[in-house]
């Protein structure tokens, strides 16, 4: 089963390499912008020929498009289950791109920072990816491909509504900027709630790991904006970036302070148990995986453990996803296989460090 | 105070109690239902934050009840209105034209009050924003600086939006 993206699932993204701004809290930050071309239907009212075109054009412009000769076109139609899901674990397709219909593709860089989705919910969504808290960053670099893809196609644009988009929920910038968090200690002390309460008020929207439709798993918290229109770009990055993260990383900073303080042998021996199951399971569910390697996670960051980096840690989350352990195993497993082959990559992945 | 009944509508239990004293100095009483004080402006209702599931919900609540002109259909890619709201997905960019009077409100709603772009635009329309958005954005900058006290910064938008409008 030997597929072009055999060699994606080995190495690592960009943006899970554990640095940026507030790293230890904020695991990424991702922005996208939501695009249509003018003179098409928007896809609900596409037919297969109509979908094929659009997709022909937008291919042709990333073809043609300053800065993005080394970006790698994937045809998501003609994949395999497999592949697709694949695609979802490295975050370079949603869920709903992967389950589609009709001509629709991907295009992504090297480094897996950027992502262009053709015919997912509308003909285009633009994503950029980083590591830790890097709004500005993402923006000036997401701004950079849509102006390089605006000088080669014709996006629908209205004088009031902005950037036309298949759901109105989206129209006017067409900008959705998330924010992943890791809230370990948050959870343990029941605060959790509050925190989503409080960014519901604020009118963000909080999902889980995979974004929408997705549960808050574990300690995952995926911060967004919902409004779209009214505001400009660099005013919605504000709302989300300096005003609500920093308070959350610092609530988050706090908690874990404070169970250091007065709770720290409960907290150390999450900490430990969770790095002792990782380094000796035989068998080992993804949602166990999930929650060992949160707790391995918070554990490198108030110094109880030296022994792993942050980069592998949040590799792992990924890789012990079943697409990527079917990928690196080169084979189809069922769940039992997979706990096993999971239990084996985690254990070969910490002896090593 | 037992159940007193709204003097307005009669027919809700009265919960909102108000106590003024008016011209001839007379005290004047007045007693309420929630719905009623809403009605008469006497009571602000608070808004709950809403989620895009609840907008897609409204969208579609709202195609249930029907009426003439949720049976128009765009001329452009033939989806009706009620079809919109059924799948929440609009069918084409001349539906925003199409639909306008009917998505205007849903969109005001979903965006936090708010009907006009104020980012980017297409390099083929020029850098500029158009005068309409300018004025929309310095109106909300005005709102926020009102809210901040930051009444110097205050004057200086409304200053420029006085030119502009006068335009």
């Amino acid at each position: 089963m030997s597929s072009p993206l055999d060699h994606v699932a080995r190495r690592a993204a960009e943006w899970l390499s554990g640095g940026g701004p507030m790293h230890e809290i904020v695991i990424s930050t991702r922005v996208r912008l939501a695009r249509n071309i003018r003179g098409y239907h928007f896809l609900s009212r596409a037919d297969a020929d109509m979908r094929r075109e659009i997709a022909e054009t937008i291919q042709a412009a990333i073809r043609k498009a300053d800065g993005m000769n080394e970006y790698v076109l994937v045809d998501v139609e003609a994949l395999d289950e497999l592949d697709r899901m694949l695609l979802v674990e490295r975050h370079l397709i949603s869920r709903q791109h992967a389950e589609g219909n009709g001509a629709r593709r991907v295009a992504f860089d090297p480094t897996e920072t950027a992502s262009l989705m053709i015919n997912e919910e509308d003909h285009l969504r633009i994503q950029v990816m980083r590591s830790g808290l890097q709004l500005d960053a993402a923006w000036e670099q997401i701004n950079g491909i849509d102006d390089a893809l605006d000088a080669r196609l014709e996006y629908a644009f209205h004088a009031q509504y902005g950037y036309l988009t298949a759901c109105p929920t989206n129209v006017g910038t067409g900008l959705r900027v998330s924010v992943m968090l890791h809230l370990p200690a948050l959870r343990l002390t029941n605060e959790l709630e509050k925190v989503g309460q409080a960014a519901k008020e604020l009118r963000l929207a909080v999902r889980g790991l995979y974004g929408e439709g997705t549960e808050a798993l574990g300690d995952f918290f995926q911060i967004s904006n919902q409004i779209t229109l009214g505001r400009s770009e660099t005013e919605i990055i504000e709302d989300v970036g300096q005003t609500v993260i920093p308070k959350i990383v610092a609530y988050e900073q706090k908690a874990r302070q404070a169970l250091l303080r007065s709770r720290s042998a409960a907290l150390e021996d999450k900490i430990y148990r969770a790095f002792g199951l990782l380094q000796s399971a035989r068998l080992m569910s993804s949602n166990e995986a999930l929650q060992c390697l949160s707790h391995v996670r918070m554990g490198l960051h108030v110094g109880r453990l030296k022994t792993v980096d942050l980069q592998t840690v949040n590799e792992l989350f990924m890789q012990t996803q079943p697409a990527h352990l079917q990928k690196l195993q080169g084979e189809r497993l069922n769940g039992e296989q997979r706990s096993i082959a999971r239990a084996n990559l985690i254990r070969a992945r910490l002896s090593r460090n | 105070m037992g159940l007193l009944l709204c003097e307005r509508c009669k027919k809700a239990q009265a919960t909102f109690h108000l106590t003024n004293i008016d011209k001839s100095g007379e005290k004047v009483e007045k007693h309420l239902c929630d719905r009623c004080a809403v009605d008469e402006g006497l009571l602000q209702v608070h808004k709950p934050p809403v989620s895009a599931v609840e907008i897609l919900e409204s969208f579609v609540a709202g195609a249930k009840r029907g009426g003439a002109a949720a049976n128009r259909v765009c001329e452009q890619c033939g989806i009706s209105y009620v079809e919109f709201r059924n799948q929440g997905l609009l069918g084409c960019p001349h539906d925003y034209d199409a639909f306008d009077e009917l998505l205007a409100p849903l969109i005001e709603r979903a965006q936090d009050g708010t009907a006009h772009h104020t980012g980017k635009a297409p390099r083929s329309l020029g850098a500029q924003r158009t005068p309409q958005q300018e004025i929309a954005r310095l109106r909300r900058q005005l709102n926020e600086a009102i809210a901040a006290e930051d009444y110097e910064r205050a004057a200086g938008l409304r200053d420029r939006l006085k030119e502009l409008e006068a335009v």
